[in-house]
């Protein structure tokens, strides 16, 4: 894995698409949050400006990501820069979902 | 809690349900009849509070985590639902949100849940996509486990006589009143309705007493006031002191010593003193109510209503569901007779449908066959179901709201239709099915002779033939007392049906709430009424008065009825000849002959 210390705020800050057929759906976001939780910080999604707890499942349904948008993960500690990679990895990878 | 002087407050509206119930009185909102307990805690009390709520949650997380072990191997791939409600247990919007609560606001557990919860579902509402919306079930499903595990460890509360509540509401729609949990409700009242609104029809099927039509109920009693309802008189005591407490106590023992007593001579069969025997059938509404159909002594299922099915659910349901909740109901009738009446519903209730636009009358409206007839595959599918079912049975089909020969030529085609697309798919169903209609509709009492050629019986729903002949609405309170079953020009009209089913040779029965008063049971009879249907717990009482009278005798009385031009000059020779009769069959068991 490569790190790179002189650019924080883009390690920190990872936008990508929702590429599963469901979107974010509740089992889905039951494994975002369960990454979140190692946090040490608050981690947060975004959707269209608005930004919710990425510890909450709530939240993140609430969020509402159908297949096809886009969504920017981020922390607000730079030590959790591994659980931003780790979301980012799992919704890279459609939430293990078979197509 | 205690009470300065008690007011014993009474309060007069319409008998909805028969019985008493003696509790403390919880408010509902309409569409919301989720009853949780809502008080105020102390400060001191907080930690001990919010202590109890993580309890009930820890509580709830192994639950769920011991049904997940019990799941047997092949469904383990469907745990990731109840995996999604753990997840759910444990989220900061309701776990967090509620500890909050309870400590800001000083607020009990099952209040603040449910005010987090309310949130969520807030939030949720506004979002359209489907599969975010059911999370809602999700929610509320962990919500309920959660405030089960609270009650559980709730303390006693002093006032309680009896931890069940007394709902009180404007108005109950039939999909509010369905949602009653009868381990929470001992009974309830409302501003709005009458004897014969849905919501008394499912009150009395619920066996809880009920009184509507109170008009300011909801202004004059607030949540946690003790309530003694008197669902027989239609009387409500506010506050009530420890005088009447212990009256309406005795009173409550004496009516369910008489519904017992009642009950033990309910099989007997309803033959008159000079043996002419009378079916006496149950009216229902739900596959479980069969059981209920069964042990009042009921002959068969003379009315089962189907919009149950319809209202409950997002979408219609498939032909499927249908044909297993009717095929149950004609198994445990074990041959006696199941009388499927089709669809009766107006467009504005069905699904989410909003192609048909709100109607200003609905009464009125595009409703049962009419809608049936717009939306023939609707209607198809509960036709196909019903002729499978009654395979397993005697079921017979019926059809509401039919308003003259062209409806009932247009349901033929479409019953022959099924017939033949079921015969294509060589599906297993009874061919030969017996078709009768509901008259209900005044047009229907005028081409009654033309109509039973074409049919295999008659049965009048008095409920809205009444409403439609004498032009007022059931529902509304200001007109409720001019609902009457014993107008001379109701009962002119279901004699000339009788005589004209006679004449054709078909059956002709009663299924409104006019068959279940013993009161009109000497009426009807003489008018050559076969069979007669109501909800289950009247069954017993009708057929104890059918025992007690001789057709013979009730002929002539009939003539005499005919000749009364008001319904008071009826009502009091009713009351004359039979009143001492009823009173008397109310208090004493006549003995097991």
């Amino acid at each position: 894995m490569k790190k790179s210390n002189n650019n924080v705020q883009a390690d920190l800050t990872r936008s990508m698409t929702i590429d599963n057929q469901l979107g974010m759906h509740a089992r889905a976001a039951a494994r975002i949050v369960r990454l979140a939780e190692k946090a040490k910080g608050q981690v947060f999604i975004e959707k269209d400006g608005i930004s919710v707890d990425a510890g909450s499942v709530l939240d993140i349904l609430t969020l509402n990501c159908p297949m096809g948008c886009t969504v920017t993960v981020r922390a607000a500690m730079a030590e959790d820069k591994d659980v931003v990679e780790s979301i980012e990895r799992l919704i890279k990878n459609k939430f293990g979902e078979p197509e | 809690m205690l009470h300065e002087a008690s007011k014993n407050i009474i309060l007069k509206g319409i008998g909805g349900s028969p019985g008493i119930a003696i509790g403390k009185a919880y408010f509902v909102e309409k569409g919301k009849v989720d009853i949780v307990d809502k008080y105020r805690i102390r400060p001191g009390r907080v930690e001990s509070e919010v202590k109890r709520f993580r309890n009930a949650v820890t509580e709830s997380k192994q639950e769920l985590a011991r049904i997940m072990e019990g799941l047997p191997e092949e469904y383990r791939e469907n745990t990731y639902i109840l995996d999604a409600q753990l997840m759910l247990l444990a989220d900061k919007k309701i776990y967090e949100s509620t500890i909050a609560r309870i400590e800001k606001e000083q607020i009990n557990s099952e209040w603040a849940l449910q005010k987090s919860v309310d949130d969520v579902r807030e939030v949720f509402s506004k979002i359209s996509a489907p599969y975010i919306k059911e999370r809602i079930n999700d929610i509320v499903h962990v919500s309920e486990r959660i405030l089960r595990n609270l009650t559980g460890q709730e303390e006693d509360d002093i006032s309680a006589i009896n931890k069940r509540v007394i709902l009180v509401a404007h108005d109950l729609s039939p999909a509010d009143a369905t949602q009653i949990q009868l381990e929470k409700v001992m009974g309830f009242i409302t501003d709005l309705g009458g004897r014969t609104s849905h919501t008394a029809i499912i009150a009395r099927s619920l066996e809880i007493p009920a009184v509507l039509g109170l008009e300011d109920a909801t202004r004059r009693i607030h949540t946690g006031d003790i309530l003694i309802i008197d669902g027989t008189k239609g009387m409500v005591i506010v506050d009530p002191d420890e005088e009447t407490v212990t009256r309406c106590h005795s009173e409550k023992e004496r009516f369910e010593a008489y519904e017992a007593m009642v009950a033990r001579s309910s099989h007997l069969p309803a033959e008159t003193l000079d043996g002419h025997h009378i079916r006496v059938m149950a009216n229902i509404e739900m596959a479980q109510e069969v059981v209920s159909a069964i042990d009042h002594g009921g002959d068969g299922i003379g009315l089962y209503r189907t919009e149950y099915l319809y209202l409950n659910k997002k979408g219609l349901p498939t032909e499927e569901e249908l044909f297993e909740s009717y095929r149950e109901v004609a198994e445990i009738m074990k041959g006696r007779p199941v009388t499927i009446r089709t669809l009766d519903i107006g467009a504005d209730k069905i699904g989410s449908d909003l192609k048909w636009s709100r109607e200003v009358n609905p009464a009125l409206g595009l409703r049962a066959i009419r809608f049936c007839m717009k939306e023939t595959g609707i209607f198809k599918t509960q036709l196909a179901a019903i002729l499978r079912a009654a395979v397993y049975g005697d079921v017979r089909l019926m059809i509401p709201m039919i308003s003259g020969m062209a409806e009932i030529i247009a349901a033929r085609r479409i019953l022959t239709d099924v017939c033949e697309s079921l015969d294509k798919e060589g599906v297993v169903f009874k061919k030969d099915i017996k078709v009768g209609i509901m008259v209900e509709v005044p047009s229907a009492v005028v081409l009654a002779d033309v109509l039973a050629e074409e049919v295999d019986f008659f049965s009048i729903g008095t409920n809205d033939l009444i409403q439609y002949s004498i032009a007022i609405d059931r529902g509304n309170e200001h007109v409720a007392d001019m609902y009457q079953p014993l107008h001379p020009a109701i009962l002119r009209m279901i004699k000339s049906v009788a005589e004209a089913a006679r004449a054709a040779g078909i059956k002709v029965s009663i299924c409104g709430e006019m068959a279940c008063s013993p009161f009109h049971v000497p009426i009807l009879l003489p008018m050559g009424i076969d069979e007669l249907s109501m909800n289950p717990i009247s069954i017993p009482e009708i057929k104890r008065m059918i025992r007690a009278i001789s057709l013979e005798d009730c002929r002539s009385f009939l003539e005499e009825v005919m000749k009364k031009r008001t319904v008071r000059e009826i009502l009091n020779i009713v009351e004359e000849e039979f009143g001492e009769k009823i009173q008397n069959m109310a208090s004493y068991e006549p003995g097991l002959k």
